[in-house]
């Protein structure tokens, strides 16, 4: 059975990594949680379609972005505007709060479902396009790329408080009931929004994967180690970047997307540089060369900013700023680092004291290899530094 | 003046200035085809500019520089790159994080588009490719390495084997020797003189050893223009050279 595995799974470690995260999500965090719980684990891993999109695009690609919040808010916002015209009887309310009479045209197609759901890949698609064409054909890169995003997470949360009259404001789209006559508000229809968002998720992680595992993956590997090399090898090194960019964007589309139903909500303060900086951070806290690590990392920072925040709300902010601070310097590839090191530290440890028995009793088998993949990854920093291929493979 | 389409390379009048430096003053330089030619000369002569213009990394200011008859200057890189021409960097530019195998993989010249690249399945033909690449650059016990763990010259050859993946027709070498020890220039000397069968090369280096092992023609670029041009005993005796270059 193992022979027959799809080399983008990445083997045994691979698989199983994949089988503990889904179980987790799909058996463990169900049964251990109550319903409120569970939906704010369902909007964490909202949030992590967007950090899965980074792993792609900053951890493999090289391109930081400060400005995903964006994206997020193009799903976020195209998800809103079908659910408030079915919400409301013509005009929604804060049009005509705003003294607008007539449904602006580009709110007309959000009428059909269909078109939203294409909106919501496609819209973030098209931005992240635009905004790579312009930005990767002229050679912008690094620092100067990641403050033009940040600028643009700017603009758009201008704009739309600025147009209240279209977007709603700083308020955003509020009082989301119902899809398609669904009521999104009772406790099982959380509970299958949240399924359905761990279902996408686990199922944007295997195209993570996968575009990892072809030689797409390797030369993204290679441009972000050696742009030049890759250039002077015939490839237009930034049609390469676009098209990441453009996958990273539909991810968090998609998030997004996911983000509104379950919150029944969408405004501004999910699109600016804040949130768009948080999910980075999500990224780097996970390990940013680990697709399930950064799930895991927006849901450890999301359950840690809910529980630590209420109590004290005012240091939330310089605690993540710590964290992140510290995880840049110590540990560059995140929990997912962390974990593949000491896996691999705990294995060398079981080969000396297999080898000499006499030692150290060494802990069972079983229990080990369970423990050790409480947090599967694939990034594994060497002791200097350097990566191995195995992770750049995963 | 008229382009001779006989040559594999006809650079002509070729001139690049930064900020009012000419690097390059109105060169000629004509390569055959299957030609290796060694270019030597001293710091500053313009001998990494000229490989920078011919493979589009440098922007000429004017002239024009013609490959199979094809005007280069106005190609972006990759387009150059597909053309034929394929450059060899001064410091190992190799991919560190990806294996050997890997590396050598991404330089085969299929599926060079996102899509393509998506699309490409690594059959036998590229492996057969990459082994015998591997081979002939010494790299082939090392083919599931990670790269970065290569020592510096096995990066080089690592290199030039890249280059080899595509069979580009105009092979650019900057210092391939430079950091290698005495064997390994050796069997560089050795590598250069097959490849070299079936395209052409241009070699900058420093080590007048190693290029007296592998030249049949050298040129002489001093302050962005040629200074002489033969085969190595007469460049070796020539005056000019001996002043500017080679010392007495």
């Amino acid at each position: 059975m193992m022979n027959k595995l799809p080399d983008f799974i990445g083997g045994r470690s691979g698989l199983l990594g994949l089988l503990v995260f889904a179980a987790l999500l799909l058996l463990v965090f169900p049964a251990a949680m109550n319903v409120d719980q569970l939906s704010l684990a369902g909007r964490f891993l909202a949030f992590g379609f967007v950090a899965a999109g980074l792993v792609l695009c900053w951890g493999y690609g090289g391109i930081l972005s400060l400005g995903q919040g964006v994206f997020f808010g193009l799903g976020g916002y195209a998800m809103a505007m079908y659910m408030k015209l079915e919400a409301s009887d013509g005009l929604p309310d804060f049009m005509r709060w705003n003294r607008i009479t007539e449904l602006p045209w580009f709110w007309e197609p959000f009428h059909s479902l269909t078109f939203t759901v294409f909106a919501i890949l496609l819209l973030p698609a098209a931005l992240a396009y635009l905004i790579g064409i312009a930005m990767f054909k002229r050679r912008v890169s690094g620092v100067y790329f990641a403050i033009i995003t940040q600028a643009i997470a700017v603009i758009t949360t201008i704009l739309i408080i600025g147009q209240q009259g279209f977007t709603g404001g700083a308020n955003g789209i509020t009082d989301l009931r119902t899809l398609k006559g669904w009521d999104i508000h009772t406790d099982s229809a959380q509970v299958t929004l949240y399924y359905a968002t761990a279902v996408l998720l686990i199922g944007v992680i295997l195209v993570g994967k996968w575009l990892l595992s072809t030689k797409y993956g390797r030369i993204l590997v290679a441009m972000r180690d050696r742009e030049d090399r890759v250039r002077f090898s015939g490839y237009d090194v930034a049609n390469f970047k676009v098209f990441i960019f453009c996958v990273a964007g539909v991810f968090s589309g998609i998030g997004g997307a996911m983000f509104t139903l379950q919150e029944g909500f969408m405004s501004a303060s999910f699109v600016g540089i804040v949130p768009s900086i948080e999910f980075v951070i999500f990224a780097a806290v996970g390990g940013r060369l680990s697709l399930l690590g950064a799930v895991y990392g927006a849901l450890i920072v999301g359950f840690a900013k809910v529980m630590f925040a209420e109590a004290y709300p005012q240091l939330w902010l310089f605690l993540i700023g710590s964290v992140f601070i510290v995880v840049v310097l110590f540990m560059p590839y995140g929990l997912a680092g962390l974990q593949e090191n000491l896996t691999r530290r705990l294995r060398a440890y079981l080969r000396r004291t297999e080898e000499h028995p006499s030692s150290t009793p060494s802990p069972p088998r079983g229990t080990t290899s369970v423990g050790a993949s409480n947090r599967p990854s694939q990034g594994e920093p060497d002791a200097d530094g350097s990566l191995s291929t195995q992770e750049v493979r995963s | 003046m008229t382009t001779n389409t006989n040559f594999l390379l006809a650079v002509e009048d070729l001139t690049v200035s930064f900020d009012g430096f000419k690097a390059i003053d109105g060169l000629n330089f004509y390569m055959d085809y299957k030609e290796l030619r060694v270019v030597i000369g001293p710091n500053g002569a313009g001998k990494t500019t000229l490989l920078d213009l011919i493979c589009g990394k440098t922007k000429a200011s004017a002239g024009s520089i013609k490959f199979k008859g094809q005007e280069l200057t106005a190609l972006p890189e990759h387009r150059i790159v597909w053309a034929g021409v394929g450059r060899k960097f001064q410091t190992p530019s190799i991919y560190e994080s990806l294996t050997v195998r890997e590396n050598l993989e991404v330089s085969y010249p299929e599926g060079r588009g996102v899509w393509g690249a998506l699309a490409f399945k690594r059959d036998r033909r590229v492996l057969e490719k990459i082994d015998e690449v591997a081979e002939s650059t010494f790299v082939k016990d090392m083919l599931d390495k990670e790269a970065g763990l290569l020592s510096h010259g096995q990066k080089q050859w690592l290199e030039i084997g890249m280059l080899l993946m595509q069979d580009p027709e105009l092979l650019m070498l900057d210092e391939p020797v430079a950091g290698m020890s005495v064997k390994e220039r050796e069997q560089t000397a050795e590598l250069l003189n097959t490849i070299t069968e079936g395209r052409s090369v241009i070699v900058i280096e420093h080590d007048m050893n190693f290029v007296k092992r592998i030249a049949r023609k050298v040129t002489v670029l001093h302050q962005g223009q040629i200074l002489a041009e033969g085969d190595m005993d007469s460049v070796q005796s020539d005056k000019r050279v001996i002043d500017v270059y080679l010392g007495h």
